[in-house]
């Protein structure tokens, strides 16, 4: 795919202001709006009183500004008959974001890695398995994992009691542990094409120099491999921490009320029916969440989109 | 450690064929199993249970295609399917003309280009949780939009979409398409620089207008780029579940629910494996409909980079 960040090409047009270009610029200021009236709707209802939020003027600044709803958003919103906020979601997803995109990242540059420069017998089918298998609708997959996180719990149980006797069971389903798992199993797609190809256009010359100098399997990714494709660790990085942030089936789906994610917390907060409902709070628990892809996409800028153009293949 | 790399460079003696690059194979099981366990495995082990009566639990007792029956009589799963193919159509015009239009015009040479395209893409860092409490927010017709409207004095405006059954999945759309559209910009906007600059000097010589030009020359052009977009919408469409349980939560009633949502309700909630497998299968046969031909026409004949 062409890399369109290197703008355009070509003189900048000379007359600015025809008509044409009003037209333009109209439609982009307009559709620009459009894009960030969420955002900005978001942010002045959270920083809104109740009272302020009852006249019913959405789109207008805040007339007395309060934070409020923020440090009830964080500290005291209830899920149910549970009033810790969205502090403990927070926690979760911090605690399953870092082992997760840890893990699926190694796994899947080691796997590329392979694929491109130690092909074996079979090396691409279960290549082309693992891509076709990233078209495949979760809800197909969801039961299975659910079985194979609870019999792989239940024999590491077995085989670690088989050492000491009076040890924890090994909980995998509704665990944190699981959840990591499953993002790793369901990252491994995308992330192995992504080093796959990186991989593949490293020139080949430089591998068989250090097969030649007796350099084996590890020697090769960690001191040749490895430094160079740092930049592709920081796209995959940046793929995998929005994408796992933002997951919400997964965490529905393999965890317990205490395990959720925050995505899962922040659905339970604001569409709960219990109590009266409040905008405010709601409206900045949502913003607490939004916040990190939110910091990540300003942040890395390029590199998200290169991201995602790698993304595209998958979908 | 290990011996040869590639077939080329055959060493004298060999040991064996399968401890021949035993590192990568060692280090490719987490991969292997991914592929063989889960994917295949996962996906075979649902598809076969959908032809069994399970239903708290899995169990093997054959009904033949009793669920699929059931399925395709049950009022939940036409709505899901007549919501999602309205949903499906709706957003694949939509954005595609508009991820096409926006593309074309940060095309244009201006100025703040990079600006407009971060604010476009912006939405698709966001979880869909995120859209859909949003966007459930700015049209709540007490306090949102619909009242700031009438506030402008404007007493008889109706924009409820969310509290009417026949227009729920609308406003979904609406916000559906608010996050999705930058991704397809950005792959449309991808291939239009990969368009020669020729081609518009060739266009100009000709005396073709800007618009024509686009029409008959450079969409034709870019068809592979218009195919991989039309992908990635369609898998993203019937992955639609977290936006709608965010902003409507199915209702009001049934009226906007979907199929992953319907898999998820009877797999999980309502005790009933063999109907969440089967609709789940049937979801499945969905994406093997679309992606065949789409692998027909991207890989077929030539061979893959």
């Amino acid at each position: 795919m062409a890399d369109f960040t290197n703008g355009p090409r070509g003189p900048k047009p000379k007359k600015s202001f025809s008509r044409a270009n009003i037209f333009l610029y109209g439609t982009l200021i307009m559709v620009s709006m459009y894009y960030l009236l969420p955002l900005y709707v978001m942010i002045v209802t959270s920083l809104k009183g109740m009272p302020e939020i009852r006249l019913g003027n959405v789109f207008g600044p805040p007339m007395e500004i309060t934070f409020q709803p923020w440090v009830k958003a964080w500290s005291q919103a209830c899920t149910g008959i549970n009033c810790e906020g969205l502090s403990r979601g927070f926690g979760n997803s911090v605690r399953i974001l870092i082992p997760s995109v840890f893990l699926s990242i190694v796994i899947a540059s080691i796997n590329g890695y392979a694929l491109s420069n130690w092909k074996f017998k079979g090396s691409e089918v279960f290549f082309t398995i693992l891509i076709i298998g990233a078209f495949i609708p979760y809800q197909t997959m969801l039961y299975p994992i659910v079985i194979m996180l609870r019999e792989s719990g239940d024999s590491l149980t077995a085989f670690v009691r088989f050492f000491y006797a009076d040890a924890p069971k090994v909980q995998l389903m509704g665990s944190l542990s699981g959840l990591v798992i499953v993002h790793t199993v369901f990252g491994m797609p995308i992330l192995t094409l992504l080093f796959r190809n990186y991989f593949a256009s490293v020139p080949e010359e430089l591998f068989k120099a250090a097969r030649v100098d007796g350099a084996g399997f590890w020697q090769i990714y960690f001191q040749i491999m490895l430094p160079m494709a740092l930049p592709i660790f920081v796209v995959a990085i940046i793929l995998q921490v929005t994408g796992i942030w933002n997951d919400f089936l997964f965490g529905v789906i393999y965890s317990k009320p205490d395990t959720y994610p925050m995505t899962v917390q922040l659905n339970n907060i604001v569409n709960s029916v219990q109590g009266v409902k409040e905008y405010n709070v709601n409206m900045a628990a949502t913003l607490l969440t939004g916040l990190v892809p939110l910091i990540i996409y300003f942040a890395s800028g390029k590199l998200f989109v290169r991201g995602i153009a790698a993304g595209a293949v998958k979908g | 450690m290990t011996v040869a790399p590639d077939p080329p460079s055959l060493p004298a003696k060999r040991p064996s064929r399968l401890l021949k690059n035993w590192m990568a194979k060692v280090a490719s099981i987490p991969m292997i199993l991914t592929a063989l366990v889960v994917f295949v495995g996962g996906t075979t082990w649902t598809v076969v249970y959908s032809f069994t009566g399970s239903r708290m639990l899995p169990k093997t007792n054959w009904v033949g295609l009793d669920q699929y029956e059931r399925l395709w009589e049950s009022d939940r799963w036409i709505i899901s399917i007549t919501n999602l193919g309205i949903y499906g159509v709706c957003s694949m015009i939509l954005t595609l003309v508009a991820g096409f239009c926006l593309a074309a015009c940060l095309d244009r040479k201006i100025r703040f280009e990079s600006a407009f395209r971060t604010i476009f893409l912006y939405p698709f860092a966001l979880s869909f949780v995120v859209t859909g409490l949003v966007w459930q927010w700015i049209l709540n017709p007490q306090f949102g939009l619909q009242s700031v409207v009438r506030g402008w004095g404007w007493d008889t405006f109706t924009f409820n979409p969310l509290n009417d059954p026949n227009t729920v999945i609308y406003g979904i759309l609406i916000a559906g398409l608010w996050q999705g559209t930058g991704l397809i910009m950005c792959i449309m906007l991808a291939g239009l620089r990969g368009i020669d600059e020729d081609i518009w000097k060739a266009a100009r010589v000709d005396g073709i207008g800007t618009i024509k030009t686009y029409v008959v020359v450079i969409i034709p052009m870019m068809r592979p780029v218009f195919i991989t977009s039309l992908v990635l919408i369609a898998s993203g469409i019937i992955k639609l579940y977290d936006l709608v349980v965010a902003q409507t939560g199915g209702g009001p009633g049934l009226a906007s629910e979907v199929p992953a949502k319907y898999v998820i309700e009877y797999m999980f909630r309502a005790q009933n494996l063999g109907q969440g497998f089967a609709a789940s299968t049937m979801m499945l046969c969905s994406v093997v409909i679309i992606l065949i031909p789409w692998a027909y026409l991207e890989f077929g004949g030539r061979k893959r980079g």
